[in-house]
């Protein structure tokens, strides 16, 4: 940011101001040289994307342009199973852990004082289970569903390995959102005579909505392409399964492994599937920018 | 934050101590004054959102119990020991033989390989959206190198070993060829690494893409908060761009820079599926990135259809629950770096 003036032609007046000199060579490459190392880093970072992106096209759409491959189950050369099994299983957590996560972010937010111990203990918790790698989280419902209860393996017993995965991200996007809301607003509706429940629930849960849904959306999305749970806690199947509580269910992660290892005749199912997952996640990632901009409380 | 926190604390109330106030509200003073209240709903509001406090907490303690539960008669039960055992696992029977060396091994490697290839890349990300980058810019590459973090792992796995597993084979093969007296570099003992790039290598290389994300995010959020005060100083100085990163930014940021590349190491010693289908098979510990491996998380996914006895999935879970410790331990320094800054 070094100002330098160039006036030729006036001889002798200074040509420049007293005490500025010009960007010593040595400064300038250095600072040309850590942008273009930065830029470098960037366009690195997006060539896996891209190349990700255009192999998954390329490979996958063949297969999922046939309409069988929505409409028929595996059986019969379609994917329809693993898809209702993967929307199924996803649904169920989203069921479970959206509520129970609301609730945990809106005891720590607005009825803890942050130094309890209860308070401190969740928050604890919350952070562990926020760190559980996928597998293990697996092998916990599988420790306690399988050899302590002895039941069997069904598409709900994923469902709750992924609510493990997916209260964390629940709790800690409601907490940020419920943070931000304004002190203003909760005070005037006390001055109102509103009771707590009720500001909570008409005022402060409205104004985070937008990004309380979100969060969540964002969630459902990280978890639908969780594959450890389903490895471990579910049977694969090639029929259709509309019950996620008895009997095997197959899901698009499960179906990738198991085409997989039937080598390169199913490759292709493999790709379909993967490009399947792909765009499932794709539309929740991205109505969720929507959701976003569209519900944020008006500012005017 | 502490401080909205203990605001929010006491009941909306009016204050009964004023003197010669004339107001006397109906209902239960006692309660108003007490700062509780007696209504129905608050009660109900406040047992859910507690009970979905300890609800939380008791699952995860119960779930604690249960594993270890399982974990220790097989322990007992296993002759070799845990930590050093590098043989076949022999988990039937009566005599078990089981032990971790090898899989913390593979696991560690691949997670360093992956750090040590996002973390620059990060910090120049990082470092870009925050100093060089257009305004207009900024929007659309964050969004885009979250994108990233979107991908399911299976199918980062999928692209490993089928797209860049391949594409990498003459790499690997100049590799061995040229800098084969390097211990990384050795011919590995499976030929088949050779000819499907199924090496550790290119594990570390979809590790990394996968990592990415989360460190760039936490070090950004970071570098973003350089207090505008050092920033200015440093411009006032007459420092370029670069140098205000150097004598602003980075000693501001690193700790942020650090904690976030614990995030990602976290998450990268937990990836399962990636590895599943890129590393599966169990290779030597001799520090050859051509070779495989089997990490904690494979292991378990790899064997998970056969889990059928007690002692069987118990070798399985104390596997599970050393690589749990580990993601703890690193979680946790993580953790302890950001809030030591705060």
């Amino acid at each position: 940011m070094t100002v330098t003036v160039e006036n030729p032609g006036t001889d002798p007046v200074k040509t420049r101001p007293a005490g500025f000199v010009p960007l010593s060579g040595r400064r300038k490459f250095g600072n040309r040289a850590a942008g273009a190392l930065v830029t470098a880093a960037l366009l690195i970072a997006l060539v896996p994307l891209f190349w990700l992106v255009i192999t998954l096209v390329a490979r996958g759409i063949g297969t999922i342009l046939d309409p069988d491959w929505w409409m028929s189950s595996e059986r019969y050369g379609g994917a329809a199973n693993a898809i209702v099994g993967t929307l199924m299983q996803t649904a169920l957590a989203a069921v479970i852990s959206v509520p129970l996560g609301i609730f945990v972010a809106i005891y720590l937010v607005e009825y803890s004082n942050r130094k309890s111990l209860l308070a401190r203990i969740t928050t604890f918790m919350v952070d562990i289970l926020s760190g559980v790698p996928s597998i293990v989280a697996a092998l916990f419902v599988y420790a306690v569903w399988r050899t302590t209860l002895g039941l069997p393996r069904s598409g709900f017993v994923v469902a709750i390995a992924l609510v493990l995965l997916m209260v964390p991200l629940v709790v800690r996007a409601t907490e940020e959102m419920l943070k931000i809301v304004p002190q203003d607003l909760r005070e005037a509706s006390y001055a109102l005579g509103i009771p707590k429940w009720k500001t909570i629930a008409r005022v402060v849960l409205p104004t985070a909505m937008s990004g309380i849904i979100t969060g969540v959306m964002l969630a459902i999305a990280r978890v639908m392409g969780e594959s450890a749970p389903v490895l471990i806690l579910v049977g694969a199947t090639r029929a259709m399964n509309w019950n996620p509580f008895e009997g095997n269910q197959q899901s698009l992660p499960l179906m990738m492994v198991q085409q997989y290892n039937n080598g390169p005749s199913a490759f292709d199912q493999v790709w379909g599937a993967a490009l399947t997952l792909v765009i499932l996640v794709a539309i929740i990632y991205f109505g969720a920018k929507f959701v976003s901009k569209a519900f944020a409380p008006k500012t005017s | 934050m502490t401080s909205l926190n203990e605001q929010q604390g006491g009941q909306p109330q009016g204050d009964p101590t004023l003197p010669g106030t004339p107001f006397e509200p109906e209902g239960d003073v006692e309660g108003l004054r007490a700062g509780k209240s007696s209504r129905l709903g608050d009660q109900i509001f406040r047992g859910l959102s507690v009970g979905a406090g300890v609800l939380v907490s008791v699952i995860i303690a119960l779930i604690a119990v249960f594993l270890l539960a399982q974990a220790i008669p097989s322990l007992a039960k296993n002759t070799a020991n845990f930590f050093t055992y590098q043989g076949e696992w022999i988990t039937t029977g009566t005599e078990l033989k089981f032990g971790i060396p090898q899989l913390f091994y593979a696991t560690v490697v691949v997670s360093v390989i992956a750090l040590i290839l996002a973390m620059p890349i990060s910090l120049g990300i990082s470092i870009f959206l925050t100093e060089y980058a257009p305004k207009r810019l900024v929007g659309p590459i964050t969004y885009t190198v979250d994108l990233l973090a979107a991908v399911p792992s299976i199918v980062y796995g999928l692209w490993g070993i089928l797209v860049l597993g391949p594409a990498l084979v003459p790499v690997n093969e100049w590799l061995v060829g040229n800098l084969g007296f390097l211990p990384f570099f050795q011919q590995p003992t499976q030929v088949a690494n050779m000819s499907t790039g199924g090496t550790l290598l290119t594990g570390g290389i979809v590790l990394a893409v996968m990592i990415l994300p989360i460190i760039t995010a936490v070090t950004r959020e970071v570098f973003i908060q350089t207090p505008k005060g050092h920033r200015e100083a440093a411009l006032a100085l007459g420092a370029t761009k670069w140098e205000v990163v150097r004598v602003a930014v980075l000693p501001f940021g690193f700790s942020g820079y650090i904690s976030g590349s614990m995030l990602g190491l976290g998450r990268a010693l937990g990836e399962t599926m990636a590895l599943l289908l890129i590393i599966s098979t169990a290779g030597p510990m001799d520090f050859n990135l051509m070779e495989s491996g089997e990490t904690f998380a494979t292991k378990i996914a790899n064997n998970a259809a056969e889990f059928d006895s007690p002692a069987k999935t118990g070798a399985y879970i104390s596997a599970g629950l050393t690589l749990f410790v580990l993601t703890f331990v690193v979680n946790a320094a993580a953790r302890a770096v950001v809030t030591r800054k705060k």
